[in-house]
C-alpha cells in the first residue's frame, strides 16, 4: 500500500553519473579499508580518487554530446539539471580533484598521515560540490553544500597532531554551521514567498506574478546571498578564511580554494541568474557593495601579511570579488566570464598550494614569505613556476589570469558597470604589490646559505605544478577554445 | 603592400633570442653573444623595414605591412600589426636601444637572465609600437612592466626593490583607467554595430560615436595612463627614483624607450581615437606640459646625482613632446614624433656616459666629480655633443624637433609656446652648469686617475653621435617618411574635432 503512494520520480542516469562515481569511489574506499587487513596503502586510495576524477572527466564529454543532441535536461523531479554550465563546472571540479589528490598523496607520505580517510572525505566533498553545480532546487543546493562542508570540517583537522588544525576546523565548523542555517532559513523564506524551492518554478512564478509585498522575497534572497558569501569568503563574511587557510593542512587549503569555490559559485550563479534573474534590480546593488568591499578589503589586508597561506587567503578573497563581478553583470556574458574565471583559477590555485605544500617541509610549518628568499636561484624551475602562478593571479597578460579578469571586467562594462570595473581593477593594482613582493623574494639573494636548503619536489606534486603552469600559460597565450567553450556552455543554460 | 611577416619577425626575433640565451646559459659569455647577435639582426631588420616602408598603400591610408588575425572572437582579441610614419621611428629606436644598451651597458652579474629580460622587453615594446589593435596594444603595453620590474629589482642599486615597486604600481594603477576606457569603447562600438562582433581594431574604434562628456572622460582616463608612463607633470614622481636605481641598461630602456610608449600612446590612442575631446582638454594638457618643462628644468639644476639630473631633464623633454602632440598642428606633431626619436638617442648617449663614469668611480653624485675634462677629454667631447643636441643647437638633431614643436604650437597656442620657449633657455642653463661641475676645474685625487673612454666605449657612442649629427643636418629623408602619416593623422583629427 505504501509503495503505491510513494511515486519515485524518473531518473536520467547520465545526469547524475558524476555524483554517483564520486560517491561510489568514496564508498568503495570505505568498504575496502574495512576489508583490508592492514591500513590501505596511500597509493591505492590516491589511484582510486584519480581514476574516479578521470572517469568523471570522460563522462562530462558524453554529457556534452548529449547536450548537443538533446539540449538541456532536468531530472529527479526537475531538481537536478544537465546544462552546459554544470558540465563545464563538473569537469573543472574533476580536474581539480585529480590534481589535489596527487598533492595530498605526497603530503600524506611525508607527514605519515596514514589511512584512506583523506581521500574518502575528499571524494565525498567533491560529490557535494558537483551536486551544487547541477542543483536546480534550493534543497538540493543545500544538500550539496552540506555534503561538501561536512567532509571539509574533518579534512581541515585531518592531521590530528596539529592543534592549529583542530582550532581551524572548529572555527570553520561553527561559522559554516551558521552559514548553513542562514542559507536554509533564506530558502524557507523564499519558499514562503514563491511557494516552491525549485529554481525554475521560482523564476516562473516571479516572472508571472508581481509581489505586492516583496519583503519575504527580499529577505529570503538576502539570506541566501549571505550564506553563499560565507562559503566563498566575501567581505564582510570572510573572517574565517585566513585562520582556516592557515590552520588547515596545505593540500586541504588548496582543495578549499579551488573545489569549494567552483561549487559555491556555480550554485550562486544558478540561484541569482536562473532563480532570481527577474529580481536583478533588487539584488544587484547589494552585490555591488559586496564586490567593492571584497575586492578592496581583500587586497588591502593581504599587503601586510607575512605568511604565505594567510596571504593567499586574502588574495582568494580578492579573487572571489572578481568572480562575483560576473554574477553582478547578470548577463550570459557575465555567467560565461564567471565560468571562465573559475576554470582558469582552480588549476592555478591548486598548483600554487602544491608549491606551498612542498615548501612547507616536514611538519608543514615553513610558510613565512622569508623562507621563499632565493628559491628561484636555488631551484630555477620551482621558482619560475611559482612566479608564473603568482603573475597569473596578479592578472599579467599572457597568463590565464589576465583573460579571467578581462572577461569579468568586460561583462561588467557591457552591463554599464564602469565604476565597478574601475574599482575592482584598482584593487588589482593593490594586489599586484604583494604578488610582486613575493615574486621578487623568489629571485632575491638569500642571506643565509645554511638555511637555503633545497626542497625535494616529489614526482606527483611536480606533475601537478607542471600541469598548473602549462594550463596557465596555454590559456594565457591562446584563450580562444576555453572562451568559446564557456560561452557555449552558458548558451545551454537552463532558462 | 609589404608582408606583415617583417613586423612579426621584429616581435618574435628577440623573444626567440631570449629563449636561446637561456638555453646556452651554462656556457660563459654565450648568452651575451647570442643577445648581441640578435640585437644586430634586429637593428638590420628594423632598418630594412624603415627602408621598405611606403606611405601610399591603397585602402590602408598611410599604413603599411597590415594584417589582422582574430585570436579569440568572444574577447575581441586579435593579432593586428601595421606600421605608419608615427611608429616607424619608434621601431628603429626600439632596436637601437636594445643594441646599444647591450653593447654599452653590459652587466656581468647573472648575465643570461639579464640579457633574456632585455630581449623580452624589446620584443614586447616592439609589439606595442606595431600593434594596430587597441586591446593588443594594451596587452603589450602592460606586459612591458614585467621585464622592467625584474630588471630594476634584480640588477638595480640599493633601493631597487622600492624603486621597482613604485614604478610598477604607478603604471599598473594608471593603466587600469586605460583598460576600462578601451573596453568601454569596444562595447560602445559593438552596441552601435550590432552585426559586428566585439572588436578593438583601431580603424573600427576610431569611428565610434560618443557623446562629448563621455569622450572627455575617456580622454582623461587615457591621458592618466599615458601621462604616468611618459611622464607628464604631476605624474612623474616615480621617475627620478626609478631612473637613479635602475642599472644602466635599465635606465636607458626606461627613459629612451618606455617613456616613448607613453607619448606614442597619447598621440595614437588618446588624440587619435578621441579627437573631439582632445579639443576641449587641449589647454589643460598644454598647461601641464609647460609646467613640466619649467619644473623639470628647475629640478635638473638642483639634482644631486647624474641619473636624477637626466631624469628631470627627460621630464622637460617629454613635456616638449606632449606639447607638440597636443598642439593640433601638423608641424607640431611632426616635431613631437621626431623629438621622440631624438630624445631617445640623446638619452642613450647620456646614460651610457654616466654608466662609464659609474663603472670607474662607483658613484653618480655630481659632487664627487670635478675636472674630468683633463684626464678624459674624449668622454667630455662626447658628453658635449649630446648636451648641445639636447640644448637644441642648430645643426644637431635636437634643434630641428624642438624648433618644429615650438613653431607648431605657436600657430595654434602662442602663449603656451612662448612660455615653453623659456624651457629651451633653461635647458642651456642646467646642462652647461652640470657640464661645468663635472668636467671643468682641476681634477684631484680619484678624479685625476680616471681613464678616458676605451675604444669599445667610443665605438658604442659612434652611432649615437652619427645620428645626432645626421638628423640635425639632413633630416629630410626621415621627415619625408613621417610627414604623410602625420598630415593624414592631423587632418583626420581636425575633421573629427570640428564636428564637436
Amino acid at each position: 500500500m505504501i509503495a503505491a503512494t510513494l511515486a519515485l520520480p524518473s531518473i536520467h542516469y547520465l545526469v547524475i553519473v558524476p555524483v554517483l562515481i564520486f560517491f561510489g569511489a568514496s564508498l568503495f574506499l570505505l568498504i575496502a579499508s574495512a576489508m583490508w587487513r592492514q591500513t590501505v596503502p596511500t597509493s591505492f586510495t590516491t589511484a582510486v580518487t584519480v581514476l574516479a576524477a578521470v572517469a568523471t572527466l570522460g563522462v562530462t564529454y558524453f554529457q556534452w554530446r548529449d547536450l548537443d543532441h538533446h539540449g538541456v535536461t532536468t531530472t529527479v523531479a526537475h531538481a537536478v539539471v544537465l546544462d552546459g554550465f554544470s558540465v563545464v563546472a563538473t569537469a573543472v571540479i574533476a580536474l581539480s580533484v585529480a590534481l589535489a589528490a596527487l598533492v595530498a598523496h605526497d603530503w600524506a607520505l611525508r607527514e605519515k598521515v596514514r589511512g584512506p580517510e583523506y581521500q574518502i572525505l575528499a571524494l565525498a566533498s567533491s560529490a557535494g560540490a558537483i551536486l551544487m553545480t547541477q542543483a536546480n532546487d534550493l534543497i538540493v543546493i543545500f544538500l550539496g553544500l552540506e555534503i561538501l562542508s561536512l567532509g571539509l570540517y574533518v579534512l581541515v583537522a585531518i592531521d590530528r597532531r596539529k592543534t592549529e588544525s583542530a582550532e581551524a576546523s572548529l572555527k570553520y565548523f561553527i561559522l559554516g554551521g551558521f552559514a548553513s542555517a542562514i542559507f536554509i532559513y533564506g530558502a524557507a523564506l523564499l519558499y514562503g514567498a514563491t511557494g516552491s524551492t525549485n529554481l525554475s518554478t521560482i523564476s516562473y512564478f516571479l516572472g508571472a506574478n508581481v509581489l505586492l509585498k516583496p519583503g519575504l522575497l527580499v529577505a529570503g534572497g538576502a539570506l541566501l546571498l549571505v550564506g553563499f558569501a560565507f562559503k566563498v569568503a566575501a567581505v564582510p563574511f570572510h573572517m574565517w578564511s585566513p585562520d582556516v587557510y592557515e590552520g588547515a593542512p596545505t593540500p586541504v587549503t588548496g582543495f578549499m580554494a579551488s573545489i569549494v569555490k567552483v561549487g559555491a559559485f556555480a550554485a550562486l550563479v544558478r540561484v541569482m541568474i536562473s532563480g532570481l534573474g527577474t529580481q536583478l534590480a533588487t539584488w544587484r546593488p547589494i552585490l555591488w557593495v559586496l564586490i567593492v568591499l571584497t575586492t578592496v578589503i581583500g587586497a588591502t589586508l593581504a599587503v601586510p601579511q607575512r605568511n604565505a597561506k594567510r596571504l593567499l587567503a586574502y588574495s582568494s578573497i580578492n579573487h572571489a570579488g572578481f568572480i562575483l563581478i560576473g554574477v553582478w553583470a547578470g548577463t550570459a556574458r557575465g555567467s560565461a566570464a564567471t565560468l571562465f574565471y573559475l576554470a582558469t583559477y582552480a588549476p592555478t590555485v591548486v598548483a600554487t598550494f602544491a608549491i606551498l605544500t612542498v615548501m612547507g617541509g616536514l611538519g608543514d610549518e615553513r610558510h613565512s614569505l622569508e623562507s621563499y628568499r632565493g628559491l628561484a636561484r636555488r631551484q630555477p624551475w620551482l621558482g619560475a613556476s611559482l612566479a608564473v602562478l603568482l603573475l597569473s593571479q596578479l592578472g599579467a597578460p599572457l597568463t590565464a589570469g589576465f583573460y579571467a579578469k578581462y572577461a569579468v571586467l568586460a561583462s561588467a562594462i557591457d552591463a554599464n558597470g564602469v565604476e565597478l570595473a574601475l574599482i575592482a581593477l584598482l584593487s588589482a593594482a593593490i594586489a599586484a604589490s604583494f604578488y610582486l613582493r613575493w615574486a621578487v623574494v623568489l629571485y632575491a639573494e638569500s642571506d643565509d646559505e645554511l638555511d637555503a636548503t633545497r626542497v625535494v619536489v616529489p614526482r606527483a606534486t611536480a606533475v601537478v605544478i607542471g600541469a598548473g603552469v602549462v594550463l596557465t600559460l596555454v590559456f594565457g597565450v591562446w584563450p580562444g577554445p576555453l572562451v568559446t567553450l564557456a560561452q557555449h556552455a552558458t548558451l545551454y543554460f537552463i532558462p | 603592400m609589404h608582408s606583415s611577416l617583417w613586423l612579426s619577425a621584429l616581435i618574435v626575433l628577440p623573444l626567440m633570442g631570449a629563449l636561446i640565451a637561456m638555453l646556452v646559459r651554462k656556457l660563459p659569455g654565450a648568452s651575451y653573444a647570442v643577445a648581441v647577435a640578435v640585437g644586430t639582426i634586429e637593428v638590420v631588420v628594423s632598418l630594412v623595414v624603415a627602408a621598405l616602408y611606403s606611405s601610399h598603400v591603397s585602402n590602408a591610408g598611410t599604413f603599411d605591412f597590415v594584417s589582422r588575425h582574430v585570436v579569440a572572437a568572444p574577447f575581441g582579441l586579435a593579432y593586428d600589426v601595421a606600421l605608419d610614419g608615427l611608429s616607424l621611428l619608434m621601431v628603429v629606436l626600439t632596436a637601437l636601444v636594445l643594441w646599444l644598451s647591450l653593447l654599452g651597458g653590459r652587466d656581468r652579474r647573472r648575465e643570461p637572465a639579464f640579457v633574456a629580460w632585455l630581449l623580452i622587453l624589446t620584443g614586447l615594446t616592439m609589439g606595442a609600437f606595431v600593434a594596430h589593435d587597441v586591446l593588443e596594444f594594451f596587452i603589450f603595453f602592460e606586459l612591458t612592466l614585467v621585464p622592467c620590474y625584474f630588471i630594476i629589482s634584480g640588477w638595480g642599486g640599493r633601493e631597487r626593490s622600492r624603486a621597482a615597486l613604485k614604478f610598477f604600481l604607478y603604471t599598473f594603477t594608471a593603466s587600469a583607467f586605460l583598460l576600462v576606457g578601451i573596453l568601454y569603447m569596444g562595447f560602445a562600438y559593438q552596441h552601435q554595430h550590432p552585426t559586428s562582433g566585439l572588436t578593438f581594431a583601431y580603424g573600427a574604434l576610431s569611428t565610434t560615436a560618443m557623446s562629448h562628456p563621455v569622450a572627455v572622460w575617456l580622454f582623461i582616463g587615457f591621458a592618466l595612463a599615458f601621462g604616468a608612463k611618459a611622464p607628464i607633470w604631476p605624474l612623474h614622481t616615480w621617475s627620478p627614483l626609478t631612473y637613479a636605481e635602475a642599472p644602466t641598461a635599465g635606465s636607458i630602456e626606461l627613459s629612451a624607450l618606455l617613456a616613448k610608449l607613453g607619448s606614442y600612446g597619447l598621440l595614437r590612442f588618446a588624440v587619435g581615437l578621441l579627437p573631439a575631446a582632445q579639443v576641449s582638454v587641449r589647454p589643460y594638457v598644454l598647461t601641464l606640459a609647460v609646467i613640466g618643462i619649467l619644473y623639470g628644468s628647475i629640478l635638473a639644476c638642483v639634482a644631486k646625482d647624474l641619473k636624477r639630473f637626466v631624469a628631470y631633464s627627460s621630464l622637460a623633454q617629454m613635456s616638449f613632446i606632449t606639447l607638440g602632440i597636443m598642439s593640433g598642428s601638423t608641424i607640431g606633431v611632426t616635431g613631437a614624433v621626431l623629438l621622440m626619436f631624438n630624445h631617445g638617442i640623446i638619452t642613450i648617449g647620456f646614460f651610457l656616459i654616466i654608466g662609464f663614469l659609474e663603472r670607474r668611480r662607483s658613484s653618480i653624485q655630481i659632487a664627487d666629480f670635478r675636472g674630468l675634462q683633463g684626464p678624459a677629454p674624449v668622454m667630455a667631447a662626447l658628453f658635449t655633443i649630446a648636451m648641445l643636441a639636447s640644448i637644441g643647437l642648430p645643426g644637431l638633431s635636437g634643434f630641428v624637433s624642438e624648433y618644429l614643436i615650438l613653431i607648431g604650437t605657436f600657430t595654434t597656442h602662442a602663449w603656451w609656446s612662448a612660455f615653453a620657449a623659456l624651457g629651451v633657455l633653461a635647458s642651456a642653463v642646467y646642462l652647461l652648469w652640470a657640464y661645468q661641475r663635472v668636467f671643468h676645474g682641476r681634477a684631484e685625487g680619484a678624479n685625476a686617475q680616471i681613464t678616458d673612454a676605451s675604444s669599445a666605449e667610443r665605438w658604442v657612442l659612434v652611432p649615437v653621435v652619427v645620428l645626432i649629427v645626421v638628423l640635425g643636418v639632413f633630416p629630410k629623408p626621415v621627415l619625408d617618411r613621417i610627414t604623410p602619416s602625420v598630415h593624414n593623422f592631423v587632418t583626420q583629427v581636425a575633421t573629427a574635432g570640428a564636428f564637436k
